[in-house]
Parts: structure tokens; sequence; C-alpha cells
């Protein structure tokens, strides 16, 4: 059958594109608008390397079809920095070294800022619980509970 | 494979019921896109329930609370009334997967994914949820517990879906509670689960209880016997011990990897006994 004919909004820019039933956003987003900043870990949701914002609720793009965006907002790794200036968040990973192989870096820095933006200073308890469904398999997540709580920090300074 | 999106009841239904081949309901997807990916599923017809608005809507209703099948996790912990009314559901539904999976799950995929460790049916069946079911001759109500038959069994026909459930109005001091256990602190499949949820007379006796068990049968249970153990008590010790062999005696597990056939129903009585516990305590100052 035909593919679907979809618009939507990412990282504030109106895009639009086809794509199969069975195409998931992770699929469109890296096959199709060459957007390679989310990965594919698992391709079942454990892994949370594809996260993404839709509407502002943080999923695991792997785990939504293409075609159920059309009309929606939707956030990714792409959307962080602006220009040349890095976010908070992707600073304070650095300064930490809260990254090895970065496999796992932008779904990290997805969630870590879906969390900030409903909790500006969240304890370690909150940052492993809503981070708990990223793995990383290099730092053993003490940097990067660190840099979080770093950022969160510059971040209410403003 | 088709998708389709429509924006009522009807249209879903009439979609369902007049598919030919192999026909699936698409609400969160946490299920769904994983077996569809792993070819344990492949549907020719998707239908998303996510346009139709009661699919998505948390209303009161008689007192009670209606909770579309499609609402999510995130969205039952972010509305604090519901959250003080049946504070055992919304944590129940809450323990199912990561931040992400809560963005997404739902809980009618957690009940018609037909699994018998699914996190919010046994708290669902304590609460004594009503599911409201739509096919081609009109709607009826379900029992939550007389939803599922068996592993990835249910009891809808050909074009039905679950569109909602309703929550019974609450009497003064009640409240329900839901444990689990798994190998690790998040994110994992239940070994026992245990939902309880009882109602308090002015002296701190029960007066009603329900209890539902997962996860050590091939359904998850409605345990009435566990209940009748308690009524009547102020969960004393020996009312305590009644429950324990109650639960205990309701367990008809499997041995796997997750658990043996011993340690589930061990951990069952265990649950039950702490579930309960915490209720008690949520129904006294409710």
């Amino acid at each position: 059958m035909a593919k679907h004919h979809i618009e939507t909004t990412v990282n504030g820019d109106q895009v639009e594109f086809l794509c199969e039933t069975e195409d998931t956003l992770l699929d469109v987003l890296r096959d199709t608008l060459n957007m390679t900043g989310s990965k594919e870990g698992c391709a079942s949701g454990d892994c949370g390397a594809c996260s993404v914002t839709l509407d502002g609720r943080l999923v695991c793009s792997c785990l939504v079809l293409g075609c159920e965006v059309g009309g929606r907002r939707i956030e990714t790794i792409e959307g962080l920095a602006k220009g040349e200036k890095l976010h908070p968040l992707q600073q304070k990973f650095l300064e930490h070294a809260a990254l090895q192989c970065g496999i796992c870096t932008p779904g990290f820095l997805v969630a870590s800022k879906a969390l900030l933006e409903r909790s500006p200073d969240p304890s370690e308890h909150e940052i492993r619980f809503w981070l708990a469904g990223n793995l990383c398999r290099c730092t053993g997540y003490d940097k990067i509970v660190s840099a979080v709580k770093d950022a969160a920090a510059s971040m209410r300074k403003g | 494979m088709r998708y389709e999106a429509p924006d009522s009841v009807e249209g879903a239904v009439a979609l369902l019921s007049a598919a030919t081949g192999e026909a699936r309901v698409l609400a969160g997807g946490t299920d769904l896109l994983v077996q569809m990916r792993a070819d344990v599923v492949d549907p020719d017809l998707i239908v998303d329930i996510k346009k139709i608005a009661e699919t998505r809507a948390i209303t009161e209703e008689k007192g009670g609370w209606r909770v579309g099948a499609a609402v999510t996790g995130a969205e039952l912990k972010e509305h604090p009334r519901l959250r003080q009314a049946w504070p055992g559901v919304v944590e129940a539904a809450n323990l199912i997967g990561s931040t992400q999976v809560q963005g997404r799950a739902t809980l009618g995929g957690n009940l018609c994914n037909g699994s018998p460790a699914a996190d919010s049916v046994p708290a669902l069946i304590a609460a004594g949820a009503l599911a409201t079911l739509a096919g081609l001759p009109g709607r009826r109500d379900l029992p939550v517990e007389d939803v599922m038959l068996g592993p990835r069994k249910l009891a809808l026909r050909k074009g039905e879906i679950v569109v909602s459930f309703l929550l019974p109005p609450r009497a003064p001091r009640s409240s329900d509670a839901y444990l689990r256990f798994i190998p690790r602190t998040e994110m994992d499949i239940a070994v026992v689960g245990a939902g309880v949820s009882l109602t308090l007379d002015g002296a701190g006796t029960i007066t009603a209880a329900r209890v539902g068990l997962g996860a050590v049968a091939a359904r998850v249970l409605l345990v009435a016997e566990a209940a009748q153990a308690i009524v009547g008590s102020r969960l004393d010790e020996p009312a305590q011990r009644r429950l324990e062999a109650a639960a205990r005696a309701a367990c008809r597990p499997i041995d796997d990897k997750r658990g043996t056939i011993e340690f589930r129903t061990d951990v069952a009585a265990v649950l039950t006994r702490r579930a309960a516990l915490i209720a008690l305590d949520r129904a006294r100052t409710s």
C-alpha cells in the first residue's frame, strides 16, 4: 500500500516525510531525516539510546511508529545545542567525563533535559530512578549523575 | 501492513470487526512494537486508538473514576486526585518499565497484552475495576479479573476493544496498595505481584477487602479467600497469618528463570501481607 505522508515538527522545524507502517520514529529520524544523533541500542525499549520527547513527553523513539507522529512536536538530541553553544548538560557531561564510547550519551542528555524541565533541583535518588531506562556500559553511572547534578545547579543560576 | 487511527470507538470497532487478517490494537505500543520487531506478531492491520478522546481521558463518574484505556502511566502519576483515591492502582501502573516506557505504556495495553505478570492488573482487580468493552453489538462491562483468561488469551470477542476502566466510588477510610518482587530495583517483570484494597469502619476494623495476585497462575487472580481472611479483623497478627495462608493456597505458579514454584508461593504470602499493611495504614490516614 501507499506510504504514509506525515507532517510534523522536529526541533521547531516543520518537516514532512514518507514512511511505511512498520517504520519506527527512530528509523524515520535516522534513515529518512538523516538525524543520526538518536541511536539504536536494543530496539526494544530497554536501553534508552533512542530517547526523544514527543509533545514534551520522554519516550523511546524505537517504540513509536513514524505514522503516529503527524502534527506532534518532537525534540531530539540535535535540538540541544544552540548553534555552536552547547547545552549546559552537554558542557557538564564533557567536564565530568560522563561519557566514554558515547553511544548512550544522546539518550542520557535528552532524558536528563526532560528531567530538569520537571525538576530543576533533583536529588541523586530522583536522577538515578529517572535515568533507569538509559543504559551505559562504560561509565558506571556515577559521572553521569554528577554531571546532571552540576548541570542542574548551573541552570538554576541561569 | 495497514495503519488506521480512527477518532471514534465505532470507527475502531468497525475496522477490527471487518479485518480479515491479523489485526492488533495499538495503544502505547510498548509491547506491540517489541513483538512486531521480534516477529512474534505480524499484523495486517494496526488500529491506533489514541485519537479516540474517551480512551485518553480521566474523568469523575458517579463518585468514582473513569480512566481511558490509552491513558499512560505518566499521566496517571500526574493526576493528584486519582492518586489520592487509588494510590495502589497508580503505583502499580508506575512500576511498568522506565520513564520512557511510562510515557507510552497504558492500562488497557497492560491488560490486553495478556501477561499473568502485568503489574497494573492485580491492583485493578483489587480495586474492583470494571473494564468497559465496545464491540459491534454495543458495549458491555466486565470485571477486570474476567478479561484475561490465560497467557495471551482474552475474553474479548472479535472486533471488541477495551475503551476504559471504571474505578468505583471510595468509601471513607479506604485505600489500596500494590507490591511486586523483582530481582533488581527497577525495570523488570514481576516474579510475584500483590494488590490489596480495603475499607475500615470508624473503629479500624476491616469491613471490605479485595486481593489480586499476579504471576502466580496462568492469569491474574482475584483471591476471595484472602479477602475473607481479614474482613472483620484489624489486621492483627492472627489475621495476617490467615491472609498469608489464603494467599499461599491460591498460588498455582510455574517454575521459570525468574522464580521457582516454592519461592513464588512464599513471596506471594509475604507481599500480600505487606501490601495489606500499607493499604491499612493509608486507609487510616485517608
